[in-house]
């Protein structure tokens, strides 16, 4: 059997390991962009020079030839869904028995006038990266547009250079449709501590031709103009799946599949940033552009054509970021705007750079979620207490096996406990400090 | 783009480094401490040798710590390895090549022409280099200086200073602030001030014994040759003391240490080498060679130079029991001692493979060989137990790995092939660590559920060359015969992925499958579910 996979990106890569683990069948994957799979989430530490573009390559080139993973680089200009055969823009045709659509995103851009000049782009390809690079060389200012995840890495970029940044971003303050207030003020702090320009409620009304069609300027909805040679505009993503738009393909904002990541058309999947869950799981959106579901899917794609059908389920939510010195992650529930009956337990250490959030429901006690600000928590038993639906108390009186900062590390689990304390006039106590023994213990269990 | 960073040969850096006021100032300082030892290397005979001498350390410590203040305090403190790889002196550009030519000629000077370095021959008075460090040298030890108190005093001075520099670059991390505390100690203080302060005892008596305490057999192959033996048998209570200690270093504590926390407690910790590649290595951890031949290479280098140390000193001891009543009870010693080891590692052979079954075979495979060569020579008479006169083995072995190995190639090389060539491919403590790790180690390196990126950070700062990111990006603990604990996979990552710990439940329990998302009986989850 001939399985294609188009994108050689997280999703469309572990599908095509798991394929080959399970099976012996032909695997091609095709990709315009890069000729090996690497990683999109370190591009902004190879305009750093923290790494070559080689070193966020996951496998050396001698792997898919060694496990008979066919590559081909050329974009998919068209696809034939009824005689199953794929056009490339250089005019070869590929025939598939089964094809996986793992074709990733592509920054959104909101109609702004002037959103198309040369010196503004994205940052979500290698070729962004490129034209970024392009720009760099002599530049005054950047301006960037949208505060997310995206955004603060491309302040960062630039920042390292020492080229100065304008990071307009619309909400009130960072992130804060994700983080709670006092972890979104953090991260204002934290960016202004680094000197970058951060301008809150701000947005982008123009970007200005400099009379040769490259940008030279923004004019924000304040009526201020700020002047920049490059415009970084990272205002999310949404699922690339323009090519596919005059097919037989349903498409709603992503390709719409079901549970085993079937699309419409029998022999086509899709998975990754590209698609949409008809039937998400309770608690989580259809399209949820990380490369964490990307690799889930991926693997859970592999079984479904390898003739082991399983469901799509992507379990409790975690996720991790950096803002620039000060790490995230998160586990579970915890939202910027929580329903009523969530409760929060919240210690910030007195540097601001710090922070520990516990979040459980008011009537049960059980524990809903975790945000940790510059502390890392183990993910295992995150998650373990909360599929088990354990009591807050529980879990504070044995936080430290959480904790998952390195040796000799301060642990602040009892500032959390002691906090709680107060708030209900209990006297608990840590139990169970750092440590692998515990763990282990706990998750055999 | 990126590319071209990493190729450019060329002096104009495309991508220009911003140094500030301060950075400027200690880069000054530093630079006039290191041509102070440059023109007297040139032959400038300066006036008050212990005068220019304290100058020129003065401005290399206080000049590295003022280009580190500029560097780190300013700045919030984080990770910084910002423009690593657009650096030439450490993206093996230019500088980096006439840096590295530096070193090695140095060392090529240091170990086979020490003349060049100013060294008096034949009681001829000391000129140049060494000569600068001679009133130093009368301080400590009453002598002139030799190349090798030269040698450690500048070794010593550039841990400390570059360990000042790495202490604030890593300033929010305990973990590394205390573990370069502790190199810098033990180079300090343990191998260089104590070391030098026993030497004059052993001067005094002419008797011979071990000066450095934390410096073990077989790093120090010389450890068990006659007239080091003799030396210490010879040489009282002091001699005494430091043959049972370098016995027991051997046998009981180093075991002892690498079971409880791993091979990072002398590696990272302790080691002079390693201290070295630690501090003034550090700015080219990034260099090592992640690629899996790499590490294929590897493995058989460093377990060849074990058995060539192993080879060399039965060798040498057999020569020295020979014409005693011991020889016998010699000869199955270590028969008795390579047939155990033998049995060992055939016990646990699973857990030495790692990428190919042929190693442990190899392992098991040497020590068989060794013994059967050694008693078959024992019992035909043949004094050369090895073939080859155990003279010649030695001074083989002194060459090609203790000198051109360990140092020529091992430091010459940080800025081509990164800080740890020698404890990678070479060092044989590291191999015998290594396999005591491997096997018998509370040590892992544990990952953090489903949380990895690919990003590669990881595996890019691993000195050792391990390509740690092929483990973290599946969920697997990492259990490695060469890691040697320094926490910077764990520093760099940008998504709190690897911790560095010790438990009591056996190593491999998390190393085998493959751990990020897993699929139970009729679902995908991740782990732990
Ligand atoms: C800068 C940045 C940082 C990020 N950081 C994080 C993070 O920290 N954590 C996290 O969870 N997520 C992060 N993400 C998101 C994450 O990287 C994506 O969710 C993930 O890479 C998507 O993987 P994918 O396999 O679905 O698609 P992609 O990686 O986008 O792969 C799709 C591939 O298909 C190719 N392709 C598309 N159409 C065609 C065609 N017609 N013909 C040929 N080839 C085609 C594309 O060129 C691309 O190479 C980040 C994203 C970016 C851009
Ligand atoms: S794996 Fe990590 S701790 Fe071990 S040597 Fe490499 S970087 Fe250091
Ligand atoms: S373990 Fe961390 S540093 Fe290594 S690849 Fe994964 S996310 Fe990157």
């Amino acid at each position: 059997m001939n399985i294609v996979i188009i994108g050689n990106g997280i999703s469309g890569i572990t599908a095509a390991r798991w394929i080959r683990k399970l099976s012996t069948h032909n695997i091609t994957v095709i990709s315009a962009e890069t000729d090996y799979f690497f990683s999109r989430t370190a591009l902004m530490y190879i305009y750093m020079g923290h790494m070559r573009f080689k070193d966020t390559q996951p496998y050396e080139p001698h792997f898919w030839k060694k496990n008979r993973i066919d590559l081909i680089k050329g974009y998919v200009k068209d696809v034939d869904f009824n005689s199953k055969k794929l056009q490339l823009s250089s005019g070869d045709g590929i025939d598939y028995d089964k094809l996986i659509l793992a074709v990733g995103s592509t920054p959104n851009k909101f109609g702004w006038k002037g959103q198309d000049l040369d010196g503004v782009g994205g940052l979500y390809s290698y070729q962004d990266l490129e034209n970024m690079e392009r720009y760099s060389k002599g530049l005054k200012r950047a301006v960037i547009v949208g505060g997310g995840l995206i955004g603060i890495e491309m302040a960062e970029m630039f920042h390292t250079r020492h080229i100065p940044v304008t990071f307009l971003v619309r909400e009130k303050s960072y992130w804060n449709g994700v983080l709670p207030n006092e972890e979104s003020d953090m991260i204002n702090r934290h960016i202004l501590e680094h000197g970058i320009d951060l301008r809150l409620e701000t947005e982008l009304r123009e970007i200005i031709d400099n009379g040769n069609g490259q940008a030279c300027a923004v004019i924000t909805n304040k009526g201020e103009k700020i002047d920049c040679g490059y415009v970084g505009l990272t205002a999310g993503v949404r699922p690339n799946v323009a090519f596919l738009k005059n097919t037989n393909l349903i498409i709603e904002r992503g390709i719409v599949v079901n549970e085993y990541l079937e699309t419409n058309i029998e022999d086509v999947y899709a998975i990754g940033d590209c698609s949409q869950q008809k039937n998400p799981q309770t608690g989580r959106r259809p399209v949820e552009a990380i490369w964490y579901t990307g690799r889930m899917m991926g693997e859970t794609v592999a079984y479904n054509i390898c003739g082991k059908k399983v469901e799509y389920i992507p379990g409790t939510w975690f996720n991790s970021a950096k803002f620039l010195d000060i790490e995230y992650q998160v586990y579970g529930t915890v939202l910027a705007n929580p329903p009523e009956n969530h409760e929060s337990l919240y210690w910030e250490h007195s540097e601001g750079r710090k922070s520990i959030r516990l979040i459980y429901d008011k009537n049960t006690a059980h524990i809903l979620g975790f945000n940790l600000m510059g502390i890392r928590y183990r993910h295992e038993v995150c998650e373990k207490w909360i599929n088990e639906k354990t009591t807050i108390e529980a879990v504070l009186q044995n936080l430290g096996m959480a904790n998952f900062d390195p040796e000799f590390f301060e642990e602040y689990e009892t500032a959390l406990i002691d906090i709680y304390n107060k708030k209900t006039g209990k006297e608990l106590k840590l139990k169970q400090k750092r440590g692998l023994d515990a763990v282990l213990r706990f998750l055999k269990i | 783009m990126s590319n071209q960073s990493s190729k450019s040969l060329s002096l104009a850096n495309p991508h220009p480094i911003y140094t500030n006021t301060a950075q400027k100032i200690g880069l000054a300082l530093a630079v006039i401490g290191v041509l102070i030892l440059f023109l007297a290397f040139f032959g400038v005979n300066f006036p008050n040798k212990g005068l220019f001498l304290g100058l020129s350390f003065l401005g290399m410590l206080v000049g590295t710590a003022i280009y580190a203040v500029g560097s780190y305090s300013a700045v919030p403190e984080g990770i910084k390895n910002t423009a690593v790889w657009h650096n030439s002196l450490s993206n093996r550009g230019l500088w980096g090549w006439i840096f590295g030519i530096i070193i090695t000629g140095f060392y090529v000077l240091l170990y086979w022409f020490p003349q060049y370095l100013g060294l008096g021959e034949n009681g001829a008075s000391n000129t140049g280099l060494i000569a600068l460090f001679d009133p130093l040298s009368y301080l400590l030890n009453g002598k002139p200086a030799s190349q090798w108190f030269m040698y450690g005093t500048i070794y010593t001075v550039a841990i400390l200073a570059m360990g000042y520099k790495f202490i604030l670059k890593y300033k929010h991390n305990k973990y590394q602030v205390i573990r370069t505390i502790s190199v810098m100690f033990f180079q300090l203080g343990i191998a260089y001030l104590l070391a030098e302060l026993l030497g004059n005892l052993n001067s005094k008596d002419s008797l011979y014994y071990a000066k450095d305490l934390k410096n073990m057999w077989p790093l120090n192959y010389y450890f068990f040759e006659d007239w080091h033996l003799k030396g210490m048998l010879g040489g009282g209570n002091m001699g005494l003391f430091f043959l049972v200690w370098g016995l027991l270093m051997i046998f009981v504590v180093s075991p002892f240490l690498t079971y409880k926390y791993g091979k990072r407690w002398y590696c990272s910790w302790v080691c002079g080498c390693g201290g070295l590649a630690e501090t003034a290595g550090d700015p080219y951890r990034q260099l090592s060679d992640k690629s899996l031949n790499a590490w294929k290479i590897e493995r058989w280098l460093i377990h060849l130079v074990l058995l060539s140390v192993v080879v060399t000193t039965i060798a040498v001891l057999f020569t020295y029991f020979q014409n005693t009543p011991y020889r016998m009870l010699f000869v199955w010693g270590v028969v008795g001692f390579l047939l155990v080891l033998t049995l060992l590692m055939f016990s646990l052979r699973k857990k030495i493979e790692g990428i190919s079954k042929i190693m442990p075979l190899l392992l098991i495979g040497g020590c068989v060989v060794v013994a059967l060569v050694f008693l078959m020579n024992v019992f035909s008479g043949n004094s050369n137990v090895f073939f080859i006169e155990s003279w010649k083995l030695k001074q083989w072995y002194g060459f090609y790995i203790g000198a051109a190995f360990s140092g020529v190639i091992g430091v010459g090389f940080y800025p081509i092939m990164g800080s740890r060539v020698w404890c990678r491919f070479g060092c044989p403590m590291a191999a015998i660590l290594g396999i005591q790790q491997r096997i018998f180690s509370r040590f892992r390196i544990t990952t953090n559920g489903g949380q990895c990126i690919s990003c590669g950070n990881c595996s890019t700062y691993c000195e050792m060359g391990i390509d740690v990111r092929s483990y973290a990006q599946k969920g697997q603990d990492i259990v490695r015969a060469s890691c040697v604990g320094c926490g910077i996979c764990s520093a760099v990552c940008p998504r709190g992925v690897l911790r560095l710990e010790n438990g009591t439940v056996d190593i491999s329990t998390r190393t085998v499958q493959e751990r990020a998302i897993h699929i139970t009986d009729e679902k995908v989850s991740v782990i732990g579910m």
